[in-house]
């Protein structure tokens, strides 16, 4: 299983690499959502310093959004979906390669948010181990309950509308989670912000597990 | 005609699959129906006249006997769809996949009702629509969970294909619901503001027994829908499925079409015949 | 001896259409079959239904011994389809493509080079990304990909579509080829003649079902290796007591 996975995780970020579609256009839409919350809110206040675990976060979320609809594109093109079924690989091994690569691309995203959130909102980044602590279970989280929610989606003719339909109310406790430890680390309150991350812990456990038993069975039906 | 057998038994134990029944109406539904009614009546009486106003809230808090009732039904309907869910997709047995559809069809308007409710209760309480307090919040959510599973249902594919992708989608939703109520309800204790009190009032005596008797009551309203929605569903299924034995004579029967020469067209119906036999055993 | 497709009745749906409405049909181990019929009869479920992708929902089903009606995932493996999809991710390279299906399976990359190889798919074309090749190019990187997971069954949804002239008589080459080593091929075509050339017996679909024909493989040559299921030697013909002799045209054209 973990050898698919290698192998289906290795295909996903080697297309990326030459496809170029999340460095090119995830995240300078991700940038863009900053700039438009900044046009939204008032930017001479300090609400956007004061918002901004939450802004980071909606970002981050919107951003999952486009690279999730990007991994299975790839796959609905030219019977790619019956291609995989007879591909010998195990369901769960697809499973788990395809989260990692979309979190792979989601940590590169969050970096990028990072950098864009100092320069913009003029926060100041703090307790950066609850930090990274809070990105890593957060995206694991939202990889987990996203490729699940997209193969659910995939190869359906509404795909693009339905997908964020089934994914946001879902999702809701990673963004509650992550920006309340995103609050306690920049707030420089780390131990309040601890307990938030084993909840995205949980998240990201419950729907890893149920990811790799239901992946086969729903790809097998065509 | 090729129906599963239901297995389990339907609240009212009147055969559905005898025949195709004209309307959705039984001798256990009417009864059902009957005992609802009169417990409606019974719940009017004693929300509106005989339970006493509450001491902070006035006659508003009457609006409990109905939100808090709503509510048990809209998680209740929701955990029922998923155990259908789940139990279709592994017996497989198209019972149960109705009783989830059906279940998520009447807990979206008990969702909606329960929002409503509590809107209307809430607004003369704190002066505003919405608060963000733990168990609205966490009922919007569900609401959107349940759009998320019927817009499954009604994306135009195959039947097939989206009636399991739907199953799914209810069972992975389920899971989070635990989650989202609990992660709400963390986030709502570390912002409640003390002006800002909770919704519910203390209840004791008669209170207490009208609360109990609304939830009852609507649990029976939520169970006479649920039969006749299912009942509903059920009929359009078997008016939907074909016949599968006329189906597979109707697509020999193109072979005989695409046939030009006259030997293998007596031999070819005669294997026709014959496989339609072997088929319908 | 064991047949590489036995089929008996075999139904299949398409949602609540039956795409097979009862085929019988018998291929031995090492058989070029051509199975041809009018559009819509339903060559491309019965090739889909051999590789376990469609399930068979009536009837018996046996392919290079598994029964589909039971564990189709593992005659997966073992097959090779040809379709009308290319299977290709259009924005790798060839090369990248062919490695990743080959190695999916667990053959190696000196396997998917080969497969290249024979393709006419080395040197610069294999690093060229799929998006760029014309349709002629991304079928043989297609067929490429196959023949790289090196299956017992081949399974060709008109192989010779698309392909030029050299491009056609490679894939009969292969064909031959992989026959010869033992493997059983499929092969569903519109191109009569050339199909028919290939191939050692046809048959005839229409409406879901093959009306005569379909269960009368051959006698092989004795001195042709058969490949079992498991590897097995053949120990011994039964003759099928076919009417027609190997080769002859079965049903309308």
């Amino acid at each position: 299983m973990f050898r698919d996975a290698w192998l289906v995780a290795g295909k996903d970020l080697r297309l990326e690499a030459r496809s170029r579609v999340t460095t090119n256009q995830v995240a300078p839409f991700a940038v863009t959502v900053l700039i438009l919350f900044a046009f939204a809110l008032d930017p001479d206040s300090d609400v956007l310093e004061r918002a901004t675990a939450g802004l980071f976060w909606v970002a981050v979320l919107l951003s999952s959004l486009l690279a999730l609809q990007r991994a299975f594109t790839v796959e609905s093109v030219d019977g790619n979906r019956d291609a995989l079924r007879l591909s010998g690989l195990e369901p769960a091994g697809i499973f788990l390669g395809k989260a990692c690569a979309v979190a792979a691309q989601l940590i590169v995203l969050e970096v990028v948010l990072g950098i864009g959130v100092v320069v913009l909102y003029d926060a100041t980044l703090a307790g950066p181990l609850l930090l990274g602590a809070t990105c890593l279970a957060a995206t694991a989280g939202l990889a987990a309950a996203g490729t699940l929610y997209g193969v659910l989606a995939a190869g359906l003719r509404v795909r693009d509308t339905l997908l964020p339909l089934l994914l946001f109310p879902v999702v809701a406790p990673v963004l509650i989670g992550g920006t309340r430890a995103f609050e306690a680390a920049l707030g420089d309150v780390p131990g309040e912000g601890w307990p938030w991350v084993g909840l995205l812990c949980v998240f990201a456990a419950v729907y890893t597990a149920f990811g790799v038993l239901a992946f086969g069975p729903i790809l097998e039906e065509s | 005609m090729t129906s599963p057998a239901p297995s389990g038994t339907e609240p009212s134990g009147t055969a559905a699959g005898a025949g195709a029944p004209a309307h959705t109406g039984s001798q256990g539904t009417r009864v059902l129906g009957s005992v609802t009614a009169a417990g409606l009546v019974m719940l009017s009486l004693f929300a509106l006249v005989f339970s006493p106003a509450e001491a902070d809230q006035g006659d508003a808090v009457r609006l409990m006997y109905i939100h808090v009732p709503t509510a048990v039904v809209a998680f209740l309907a929701f955990f029922v769809t998923a155990a259908g869910s789940a139990l279709w997709l592994w017996k497989k047995s198209r019972w149960w996949d109705l009783v989830a559809a059906s279940s998520a069809e009447i807990g979206v308007i008990f969702t909606a009702l329960t929002l409503v409710t509590g809107m209307v209760w809430g607004r003369p309480i704190w002066g505003v629509y919405w608060t963000w307090d733990a168990r609205l919040t966490s009922t919007a959510l569900l609401l959107l969970l349940f759009l998320g599973y019927l817009a499954i249902r009604r994306v135009p594919a195959e039947p097939d294909v989206r009636n399991r992708r739907a199953a799914f989608a209810g069972l992975i939703a389920v899971v989070d619901v635990p989650i989202v109520h609990y992660s709400v309800n963390w986030w709502n204790s570390l912002h409640q503001e003390p002006t800002i009190t909770r919704l519910d009032p203390s209840i004791d005596g008669l209170m207490l027994f009208t609360l109990m008797l609304g939830i009852v009551v609507f649990l029976l309203l939520y169970l006479w829908l649920l039969v006749h929605r299912f009942r509903l569903a059920w009929l359009e299924e078997q008016l939907a499925s074909s016949d599968l034995a006329a189906a597979l004579v109707e697509r020999r029967a193109e072979a005989d079409e695409a046939t030009i020469s006259a030997p293998p067209a007596p031999s070819s119906a005669a294997k026709a015949s014959g496989t339609i036999a072997e088929a319908s055993r | 001896m064991e047949l590489a497709v036995h089929l008996r009745a075999a139904v299949s749906l398409l949602g609540r259409f039956p795409a097979l409405a009862g085929v019988d049909l018998d291929v031995a181990p090492g058989e070029i079959v051509l199975i041809q019929g009018p559009n819509g009869a339903g060559k491309t479920t019965l090739l889909r239904a051999c590789a376990g992708l469609v399930p068979v929902v009536r009837g018996v089903a046996v392919v290079l011994g598994h029964d589909l009606r039971v564990d189709a995932r593992l005659v997966r493996r073992r097959v090779g389809l040809l379709g009308h999809a290319t299977f290709l991710y259009d924005d790798l390279t060839v090369a990248d493509n062919v490695r990743f299906w080959s190695r999916a399976c667990g053959a190696s990359r000196a396997d998917a080079d080969a497969a290249m190889a024979r393709l006419g798919l080395e040197g610069r074309l294999a690093d060229v990304v799929v998006a760029r090749l014309s349709a002629g190019q991304r079928r043989r990187a297609s067929i490429a990909a196959m023949i790289a997971r090196r299956p017992e069954l081949w399974l060709l949804d008109e192989p010779h579509a698309g392909l030029d002239q050299a491009g056609r008589d490679v894939v009969d080459t292969l064909v031959r080829d992989a026959a010869a080593a033992g493997a059983t091929v499929l092969v569903a075509s519109h191109e009569l003649d050339r199909a028919r050339a290939l191939a050692g017996r046809t048959v005839t679909i229409a409406g879901g079902t093959i009306p005569s024909g379909g269960t009368t493989p051959p006698v092989l040559a004795s001195g042709s290796p058969v490949y079992g299921p498991r590897g097995r030697q053949n120990d011994g013909w039964v003759d099928a007591g076919a009417p027609g002799a190997p080769g002859e045209v079965v049903g309308v054209p």
